[in-house]
């Protein structure tokens, strides 16, 4: 439902000196594009550099492995964290990135607690996310300037997963890594524009949760994680 | 509360902020703080001048074209499944929220910090039905707690209250019982607000910019307490002041970036989440129910006139962390939710010259404000217009300022006059001269500086200096 739209922006036309524009697009002519020429000519490993010396301003710990070590990787990061419960996105990555073996039997055979998002059963996701000591997601894209995550929920991708476990890690697959947040604004738009449903709740998630309202000191860890890591992932 | 915090008069304000040397030391060592990262990330970007000039170009197409921008946000929005209701007034906003709560059941609400959700005086409404309401961002949490006071900084709210208060706020509210530390204050409400956000019904965000082409709404928080209003209640109502909007994702991106450089000095803040609309099919978290409110409440008659550029505002502060003048009174003093330089150029648009009159004044024309705003409004000269029409079209200066300027006039319309009291000033204001400077005036020059000097009158007339050059003829 919109309500009392038309009288709203006839004022607003008005005010304007103009009839109502409702129909025609505006045409977008810039003058200025700084964002086409900042960051745009690395190459994916000078952008994990940068990634990398990022994560070191935003309170996160960035870990580099290779498809074949993650598996070891992910479970000895968990166990720096103080273990279980997990929280994890239901998400065909984990089996892709061979994670299946300690997801469904290394993790429960030590008493590991882990619970998948799943859709069907509703708030009891929520209630597992809130108890967990670690919430496990994968970065749908990167960011490398800002040491930004960008989680598309939706489905098997509970968006508590990311936000109310007390640490937080971020499985990042280096291809995902794009110099800014320009390109993930320009893939998002694209889509948009194709005429895809985008996620109703896009998360950019940029290291732990943290506050400066109390006299200007940096807490880390107010609402959401109090820690957050990423693990970088050379690909298959 | 609404956008007035109080029935002081400007002038008393400045008279009682002045002598609390706690609040003015805090918001010095936060102004240079915040002023020093913002200035480091912008060197950082490199060539923030473009990208103040392409934040600006932005803004200004999105006024201008803010009927078609605001349509088409509806029209996607509605797609998604989610409600929007364009409200002219505050009451009307107040009403439509009011009538969401009432039929969801609700009772308890939660908040994301939200600045027009205060001009429009929301909370107070809210409670009047019975609800209660619990602001969660950590500034914002420590305001309402004790007694609602009200936020001094468009960014940081609680700026002026140092650890010691708020441990005392604390403690006396809440039964804590350790100690000042930041840190041990912040997970103290971290653990009191989980369970709150947990058993919440209702929850309630502002919006920093919608995006026309998706019907999405943007919201940027470093403690992810807007990522969690919008995931676990039931129902989930956005309010945005109607300018807030952007085309697309790309100009959102922009945006963004433009204001958590400039509010914070961070590159981008650790939350930014875009909604659009409720939940999906098969979605186990997020609102089943979705309302964006658009409020106008004054804001259309500023579309137009010659303060049109004030909206390109994003609310960041940068403005109000280089102020001069807010370093003194701090933000209180402005009577209004809007303080520093935005907000006297703001404030008395929306809210009238009756109240806010004051305000264009509380400024010493520095343009600070003005070279730090990151959409290059040219706050200097929008404070310097208020005046005008102050003074032109309202009759009503100042009357200190009317007195010094009617004895002026007099004394400079006739030429021996001129001359007389010329040659006159500098022995007569010899009293109240201090290194050349005048602090503490007699008769109408009292009221202008007891809050600025004003430069004592040469004891060498430029006159008397010129024929004295003209004479020596040639002296290099």
């Amino acid at each position: 439902m919109i309500h009392y739209r038309d009288s709203f922006l006839n004022n607003v036309a008005r005010q304007l000196g103009r009839s109502p524009n409702t129909s025609v697009k505006p045409e977008r002519s810039w003058q200025f594009r700084p964002q086409d020429k900042t960051l745009t000519d690395r190459n994916q490993d000078e952008l994990l550099t940068v990634l990398r010396d990022q994560c070191r301003l935003i309170h996160t710990e960035l870990i580099e492995t290779t498809s074949s070590k993650l598996s070891e990787v992910l479970e000895a990061t968990v166990t720096l964290y103080g273990g279980g419960p997990i929280s994890i996105w239901q998400d065909e990555r984990f089996t892709e990135f061979g994670l299946d073996t300690l997801v469904n039997e290394t993790w429960p055979a030590r008493y590991v607690e882990v619970n998948e998002w799943r859709a069907e059963r509703g708030r009891e996701n929520i209630a597992q996310a809130e108890r967990a000591n670690i919430g496990i997601t994968f970065s749908d894209i990167t960011l490398a300037e800002s040491g930004t995550v960008v989680l598309f929920a939706g489905g098997g991708k509970g968006r508590s997963v990311s936000l109310l476990p007390r640490n937080y890690i971020a499985l990042v697959p280096k291809s995902t890594i794009v110099p800014r947040m320009t390109q993930a604004a320009q893939e998002i738009s694209r889509r948009v524009q194709a005429g895809e449903t985008i996620s109703s709740c896009i998360n950019f998630i940029t290291g732990p949760s943290n506050s400066a309202d109390i006299e200007m000191n940096l807490v880390v860890g107010v609402h959401g994680p109090v820690k957050a890591a990423y693990i970088v992932i050379e690909d298959r | 509360m609404a956008m007035k915090i109080g029935e002081g008069k400007f002038k008393e304000n400045v008279n009682k902020n002045i002598e609390d040397t706690f609040m003015r030391g805090a918001v010095a060592s936060a102004q240079e703080r915040l002023r020093t990262r913002r200035l480091d990330a912008a060197e950082e970007l490199g060539n923030w001048e473009e990208w103040r000039s392409h934040g600006e170009e932005i803004r200004q197409h999105v006024l201008n074209n803010l009927d078609y921008y605001l349509h088409e946000l509806a029209e996607n929005l509605q797609k998604r499944g989610g409600h929007v209701f364009f409200a002219e007034t505050a009451d009307e906003a107040n009403r439509y929220i009011s009538e969401v709560v009432k039929a969801n059941g609700g009772k308890k609400i939660l908040k994301a910090k939200s600045m027009v959700t205060e001009e429009i005086g929301l909370n107070g409404v809210l409670e009047e039905e019975g609800c209660e309401v619990i602001e969660t961002d950590l500034g914002e949490y420590i305001l309402q707690l004790d007694e609602h006071d009200p936020p001094s900084h468009l960014v940081a709210p609680a700026l002026h209250k140092n650890k010691e208060q708020i441990r005392d706020v604390f403690t006396q509210k809440l039964d804590y019982k350790m100690t000042s530390k930041p840190e041990e204050l912040a997970l103290y409400a971290r653990e009191k607000l989980r369970q709150e956000f947990l058993s919440a019904d209702i929850g309630i965000t502002g919006c920093n910019f919608a995006i026309a082409e998706s019907g999405s709404v943007g919201l940027v928080t470093n403690e992810g307490n807007a990522g969690l209003v919008s995931d676990l209640p039931k129902t989930q109502v956005v309010v945005m002041g109607m300018e807030r909007i952007v085309p697309t994702f790309e100009e959102f991106e922009v945006l963004v970036g433009l204001l958590t450089r400039s509010a914070v000095g961070q590159k981008l803040t650790s939350y930014i989440t875009t909604l659009s609309g409720p939940r999906e099919e098969g979605d186990a978290d997020g609102p089943e129910e979705f309302h964006l409110v658009i409020v106008d409440n004054g804001r259309s008659k500023i579309l137009g006139t010659e303060f049109q550029s004030v909206l390109q505002c994003i609310r960041c502060a940068a403005c109000i962390n280089v102020c001069p003048v807010y370093r003194h009174i701090g933000g209180h003093s402005y009577n209004s939710i809007y303080p520093g330089p935005i907000g006297a150029v703001l404030t008395p648009l929306l809210g009238g010259y009756d109240d806010f009159k004051d305000l264009p004044y509380a400024s010493t024309l520095c343009a600070a404000c003005t070279d730090a705003c990151p959409v290059k409004i040219p706050l200097h000269e929008l404070l310097h217009k208020h005046r005008q029409v102050i003074v032109e079209r309202e009759g009503r200066a100042p009357v200190s300022e009317k007195l010094a300027m009617k004895a002026f006039g007099l004394g400079a319309a006739s030429n021996p006059m001129y001359a007389a009291g010329s040659k006159m000033a500098a022995a007569m204001m010899k009293p109240f001269t201090k290194n050349d400077r005048i602090s503490n005036g007699p008769g109408p020059l009292k009221a202008w500086t007891e809050i600025r000097e004003f430069p004592a009158p040469n004891r060498e007339r430029f006159r008397d200096w010129f024929k004295q050059h003209e004479k020596g003829g040639g002296e290099q």
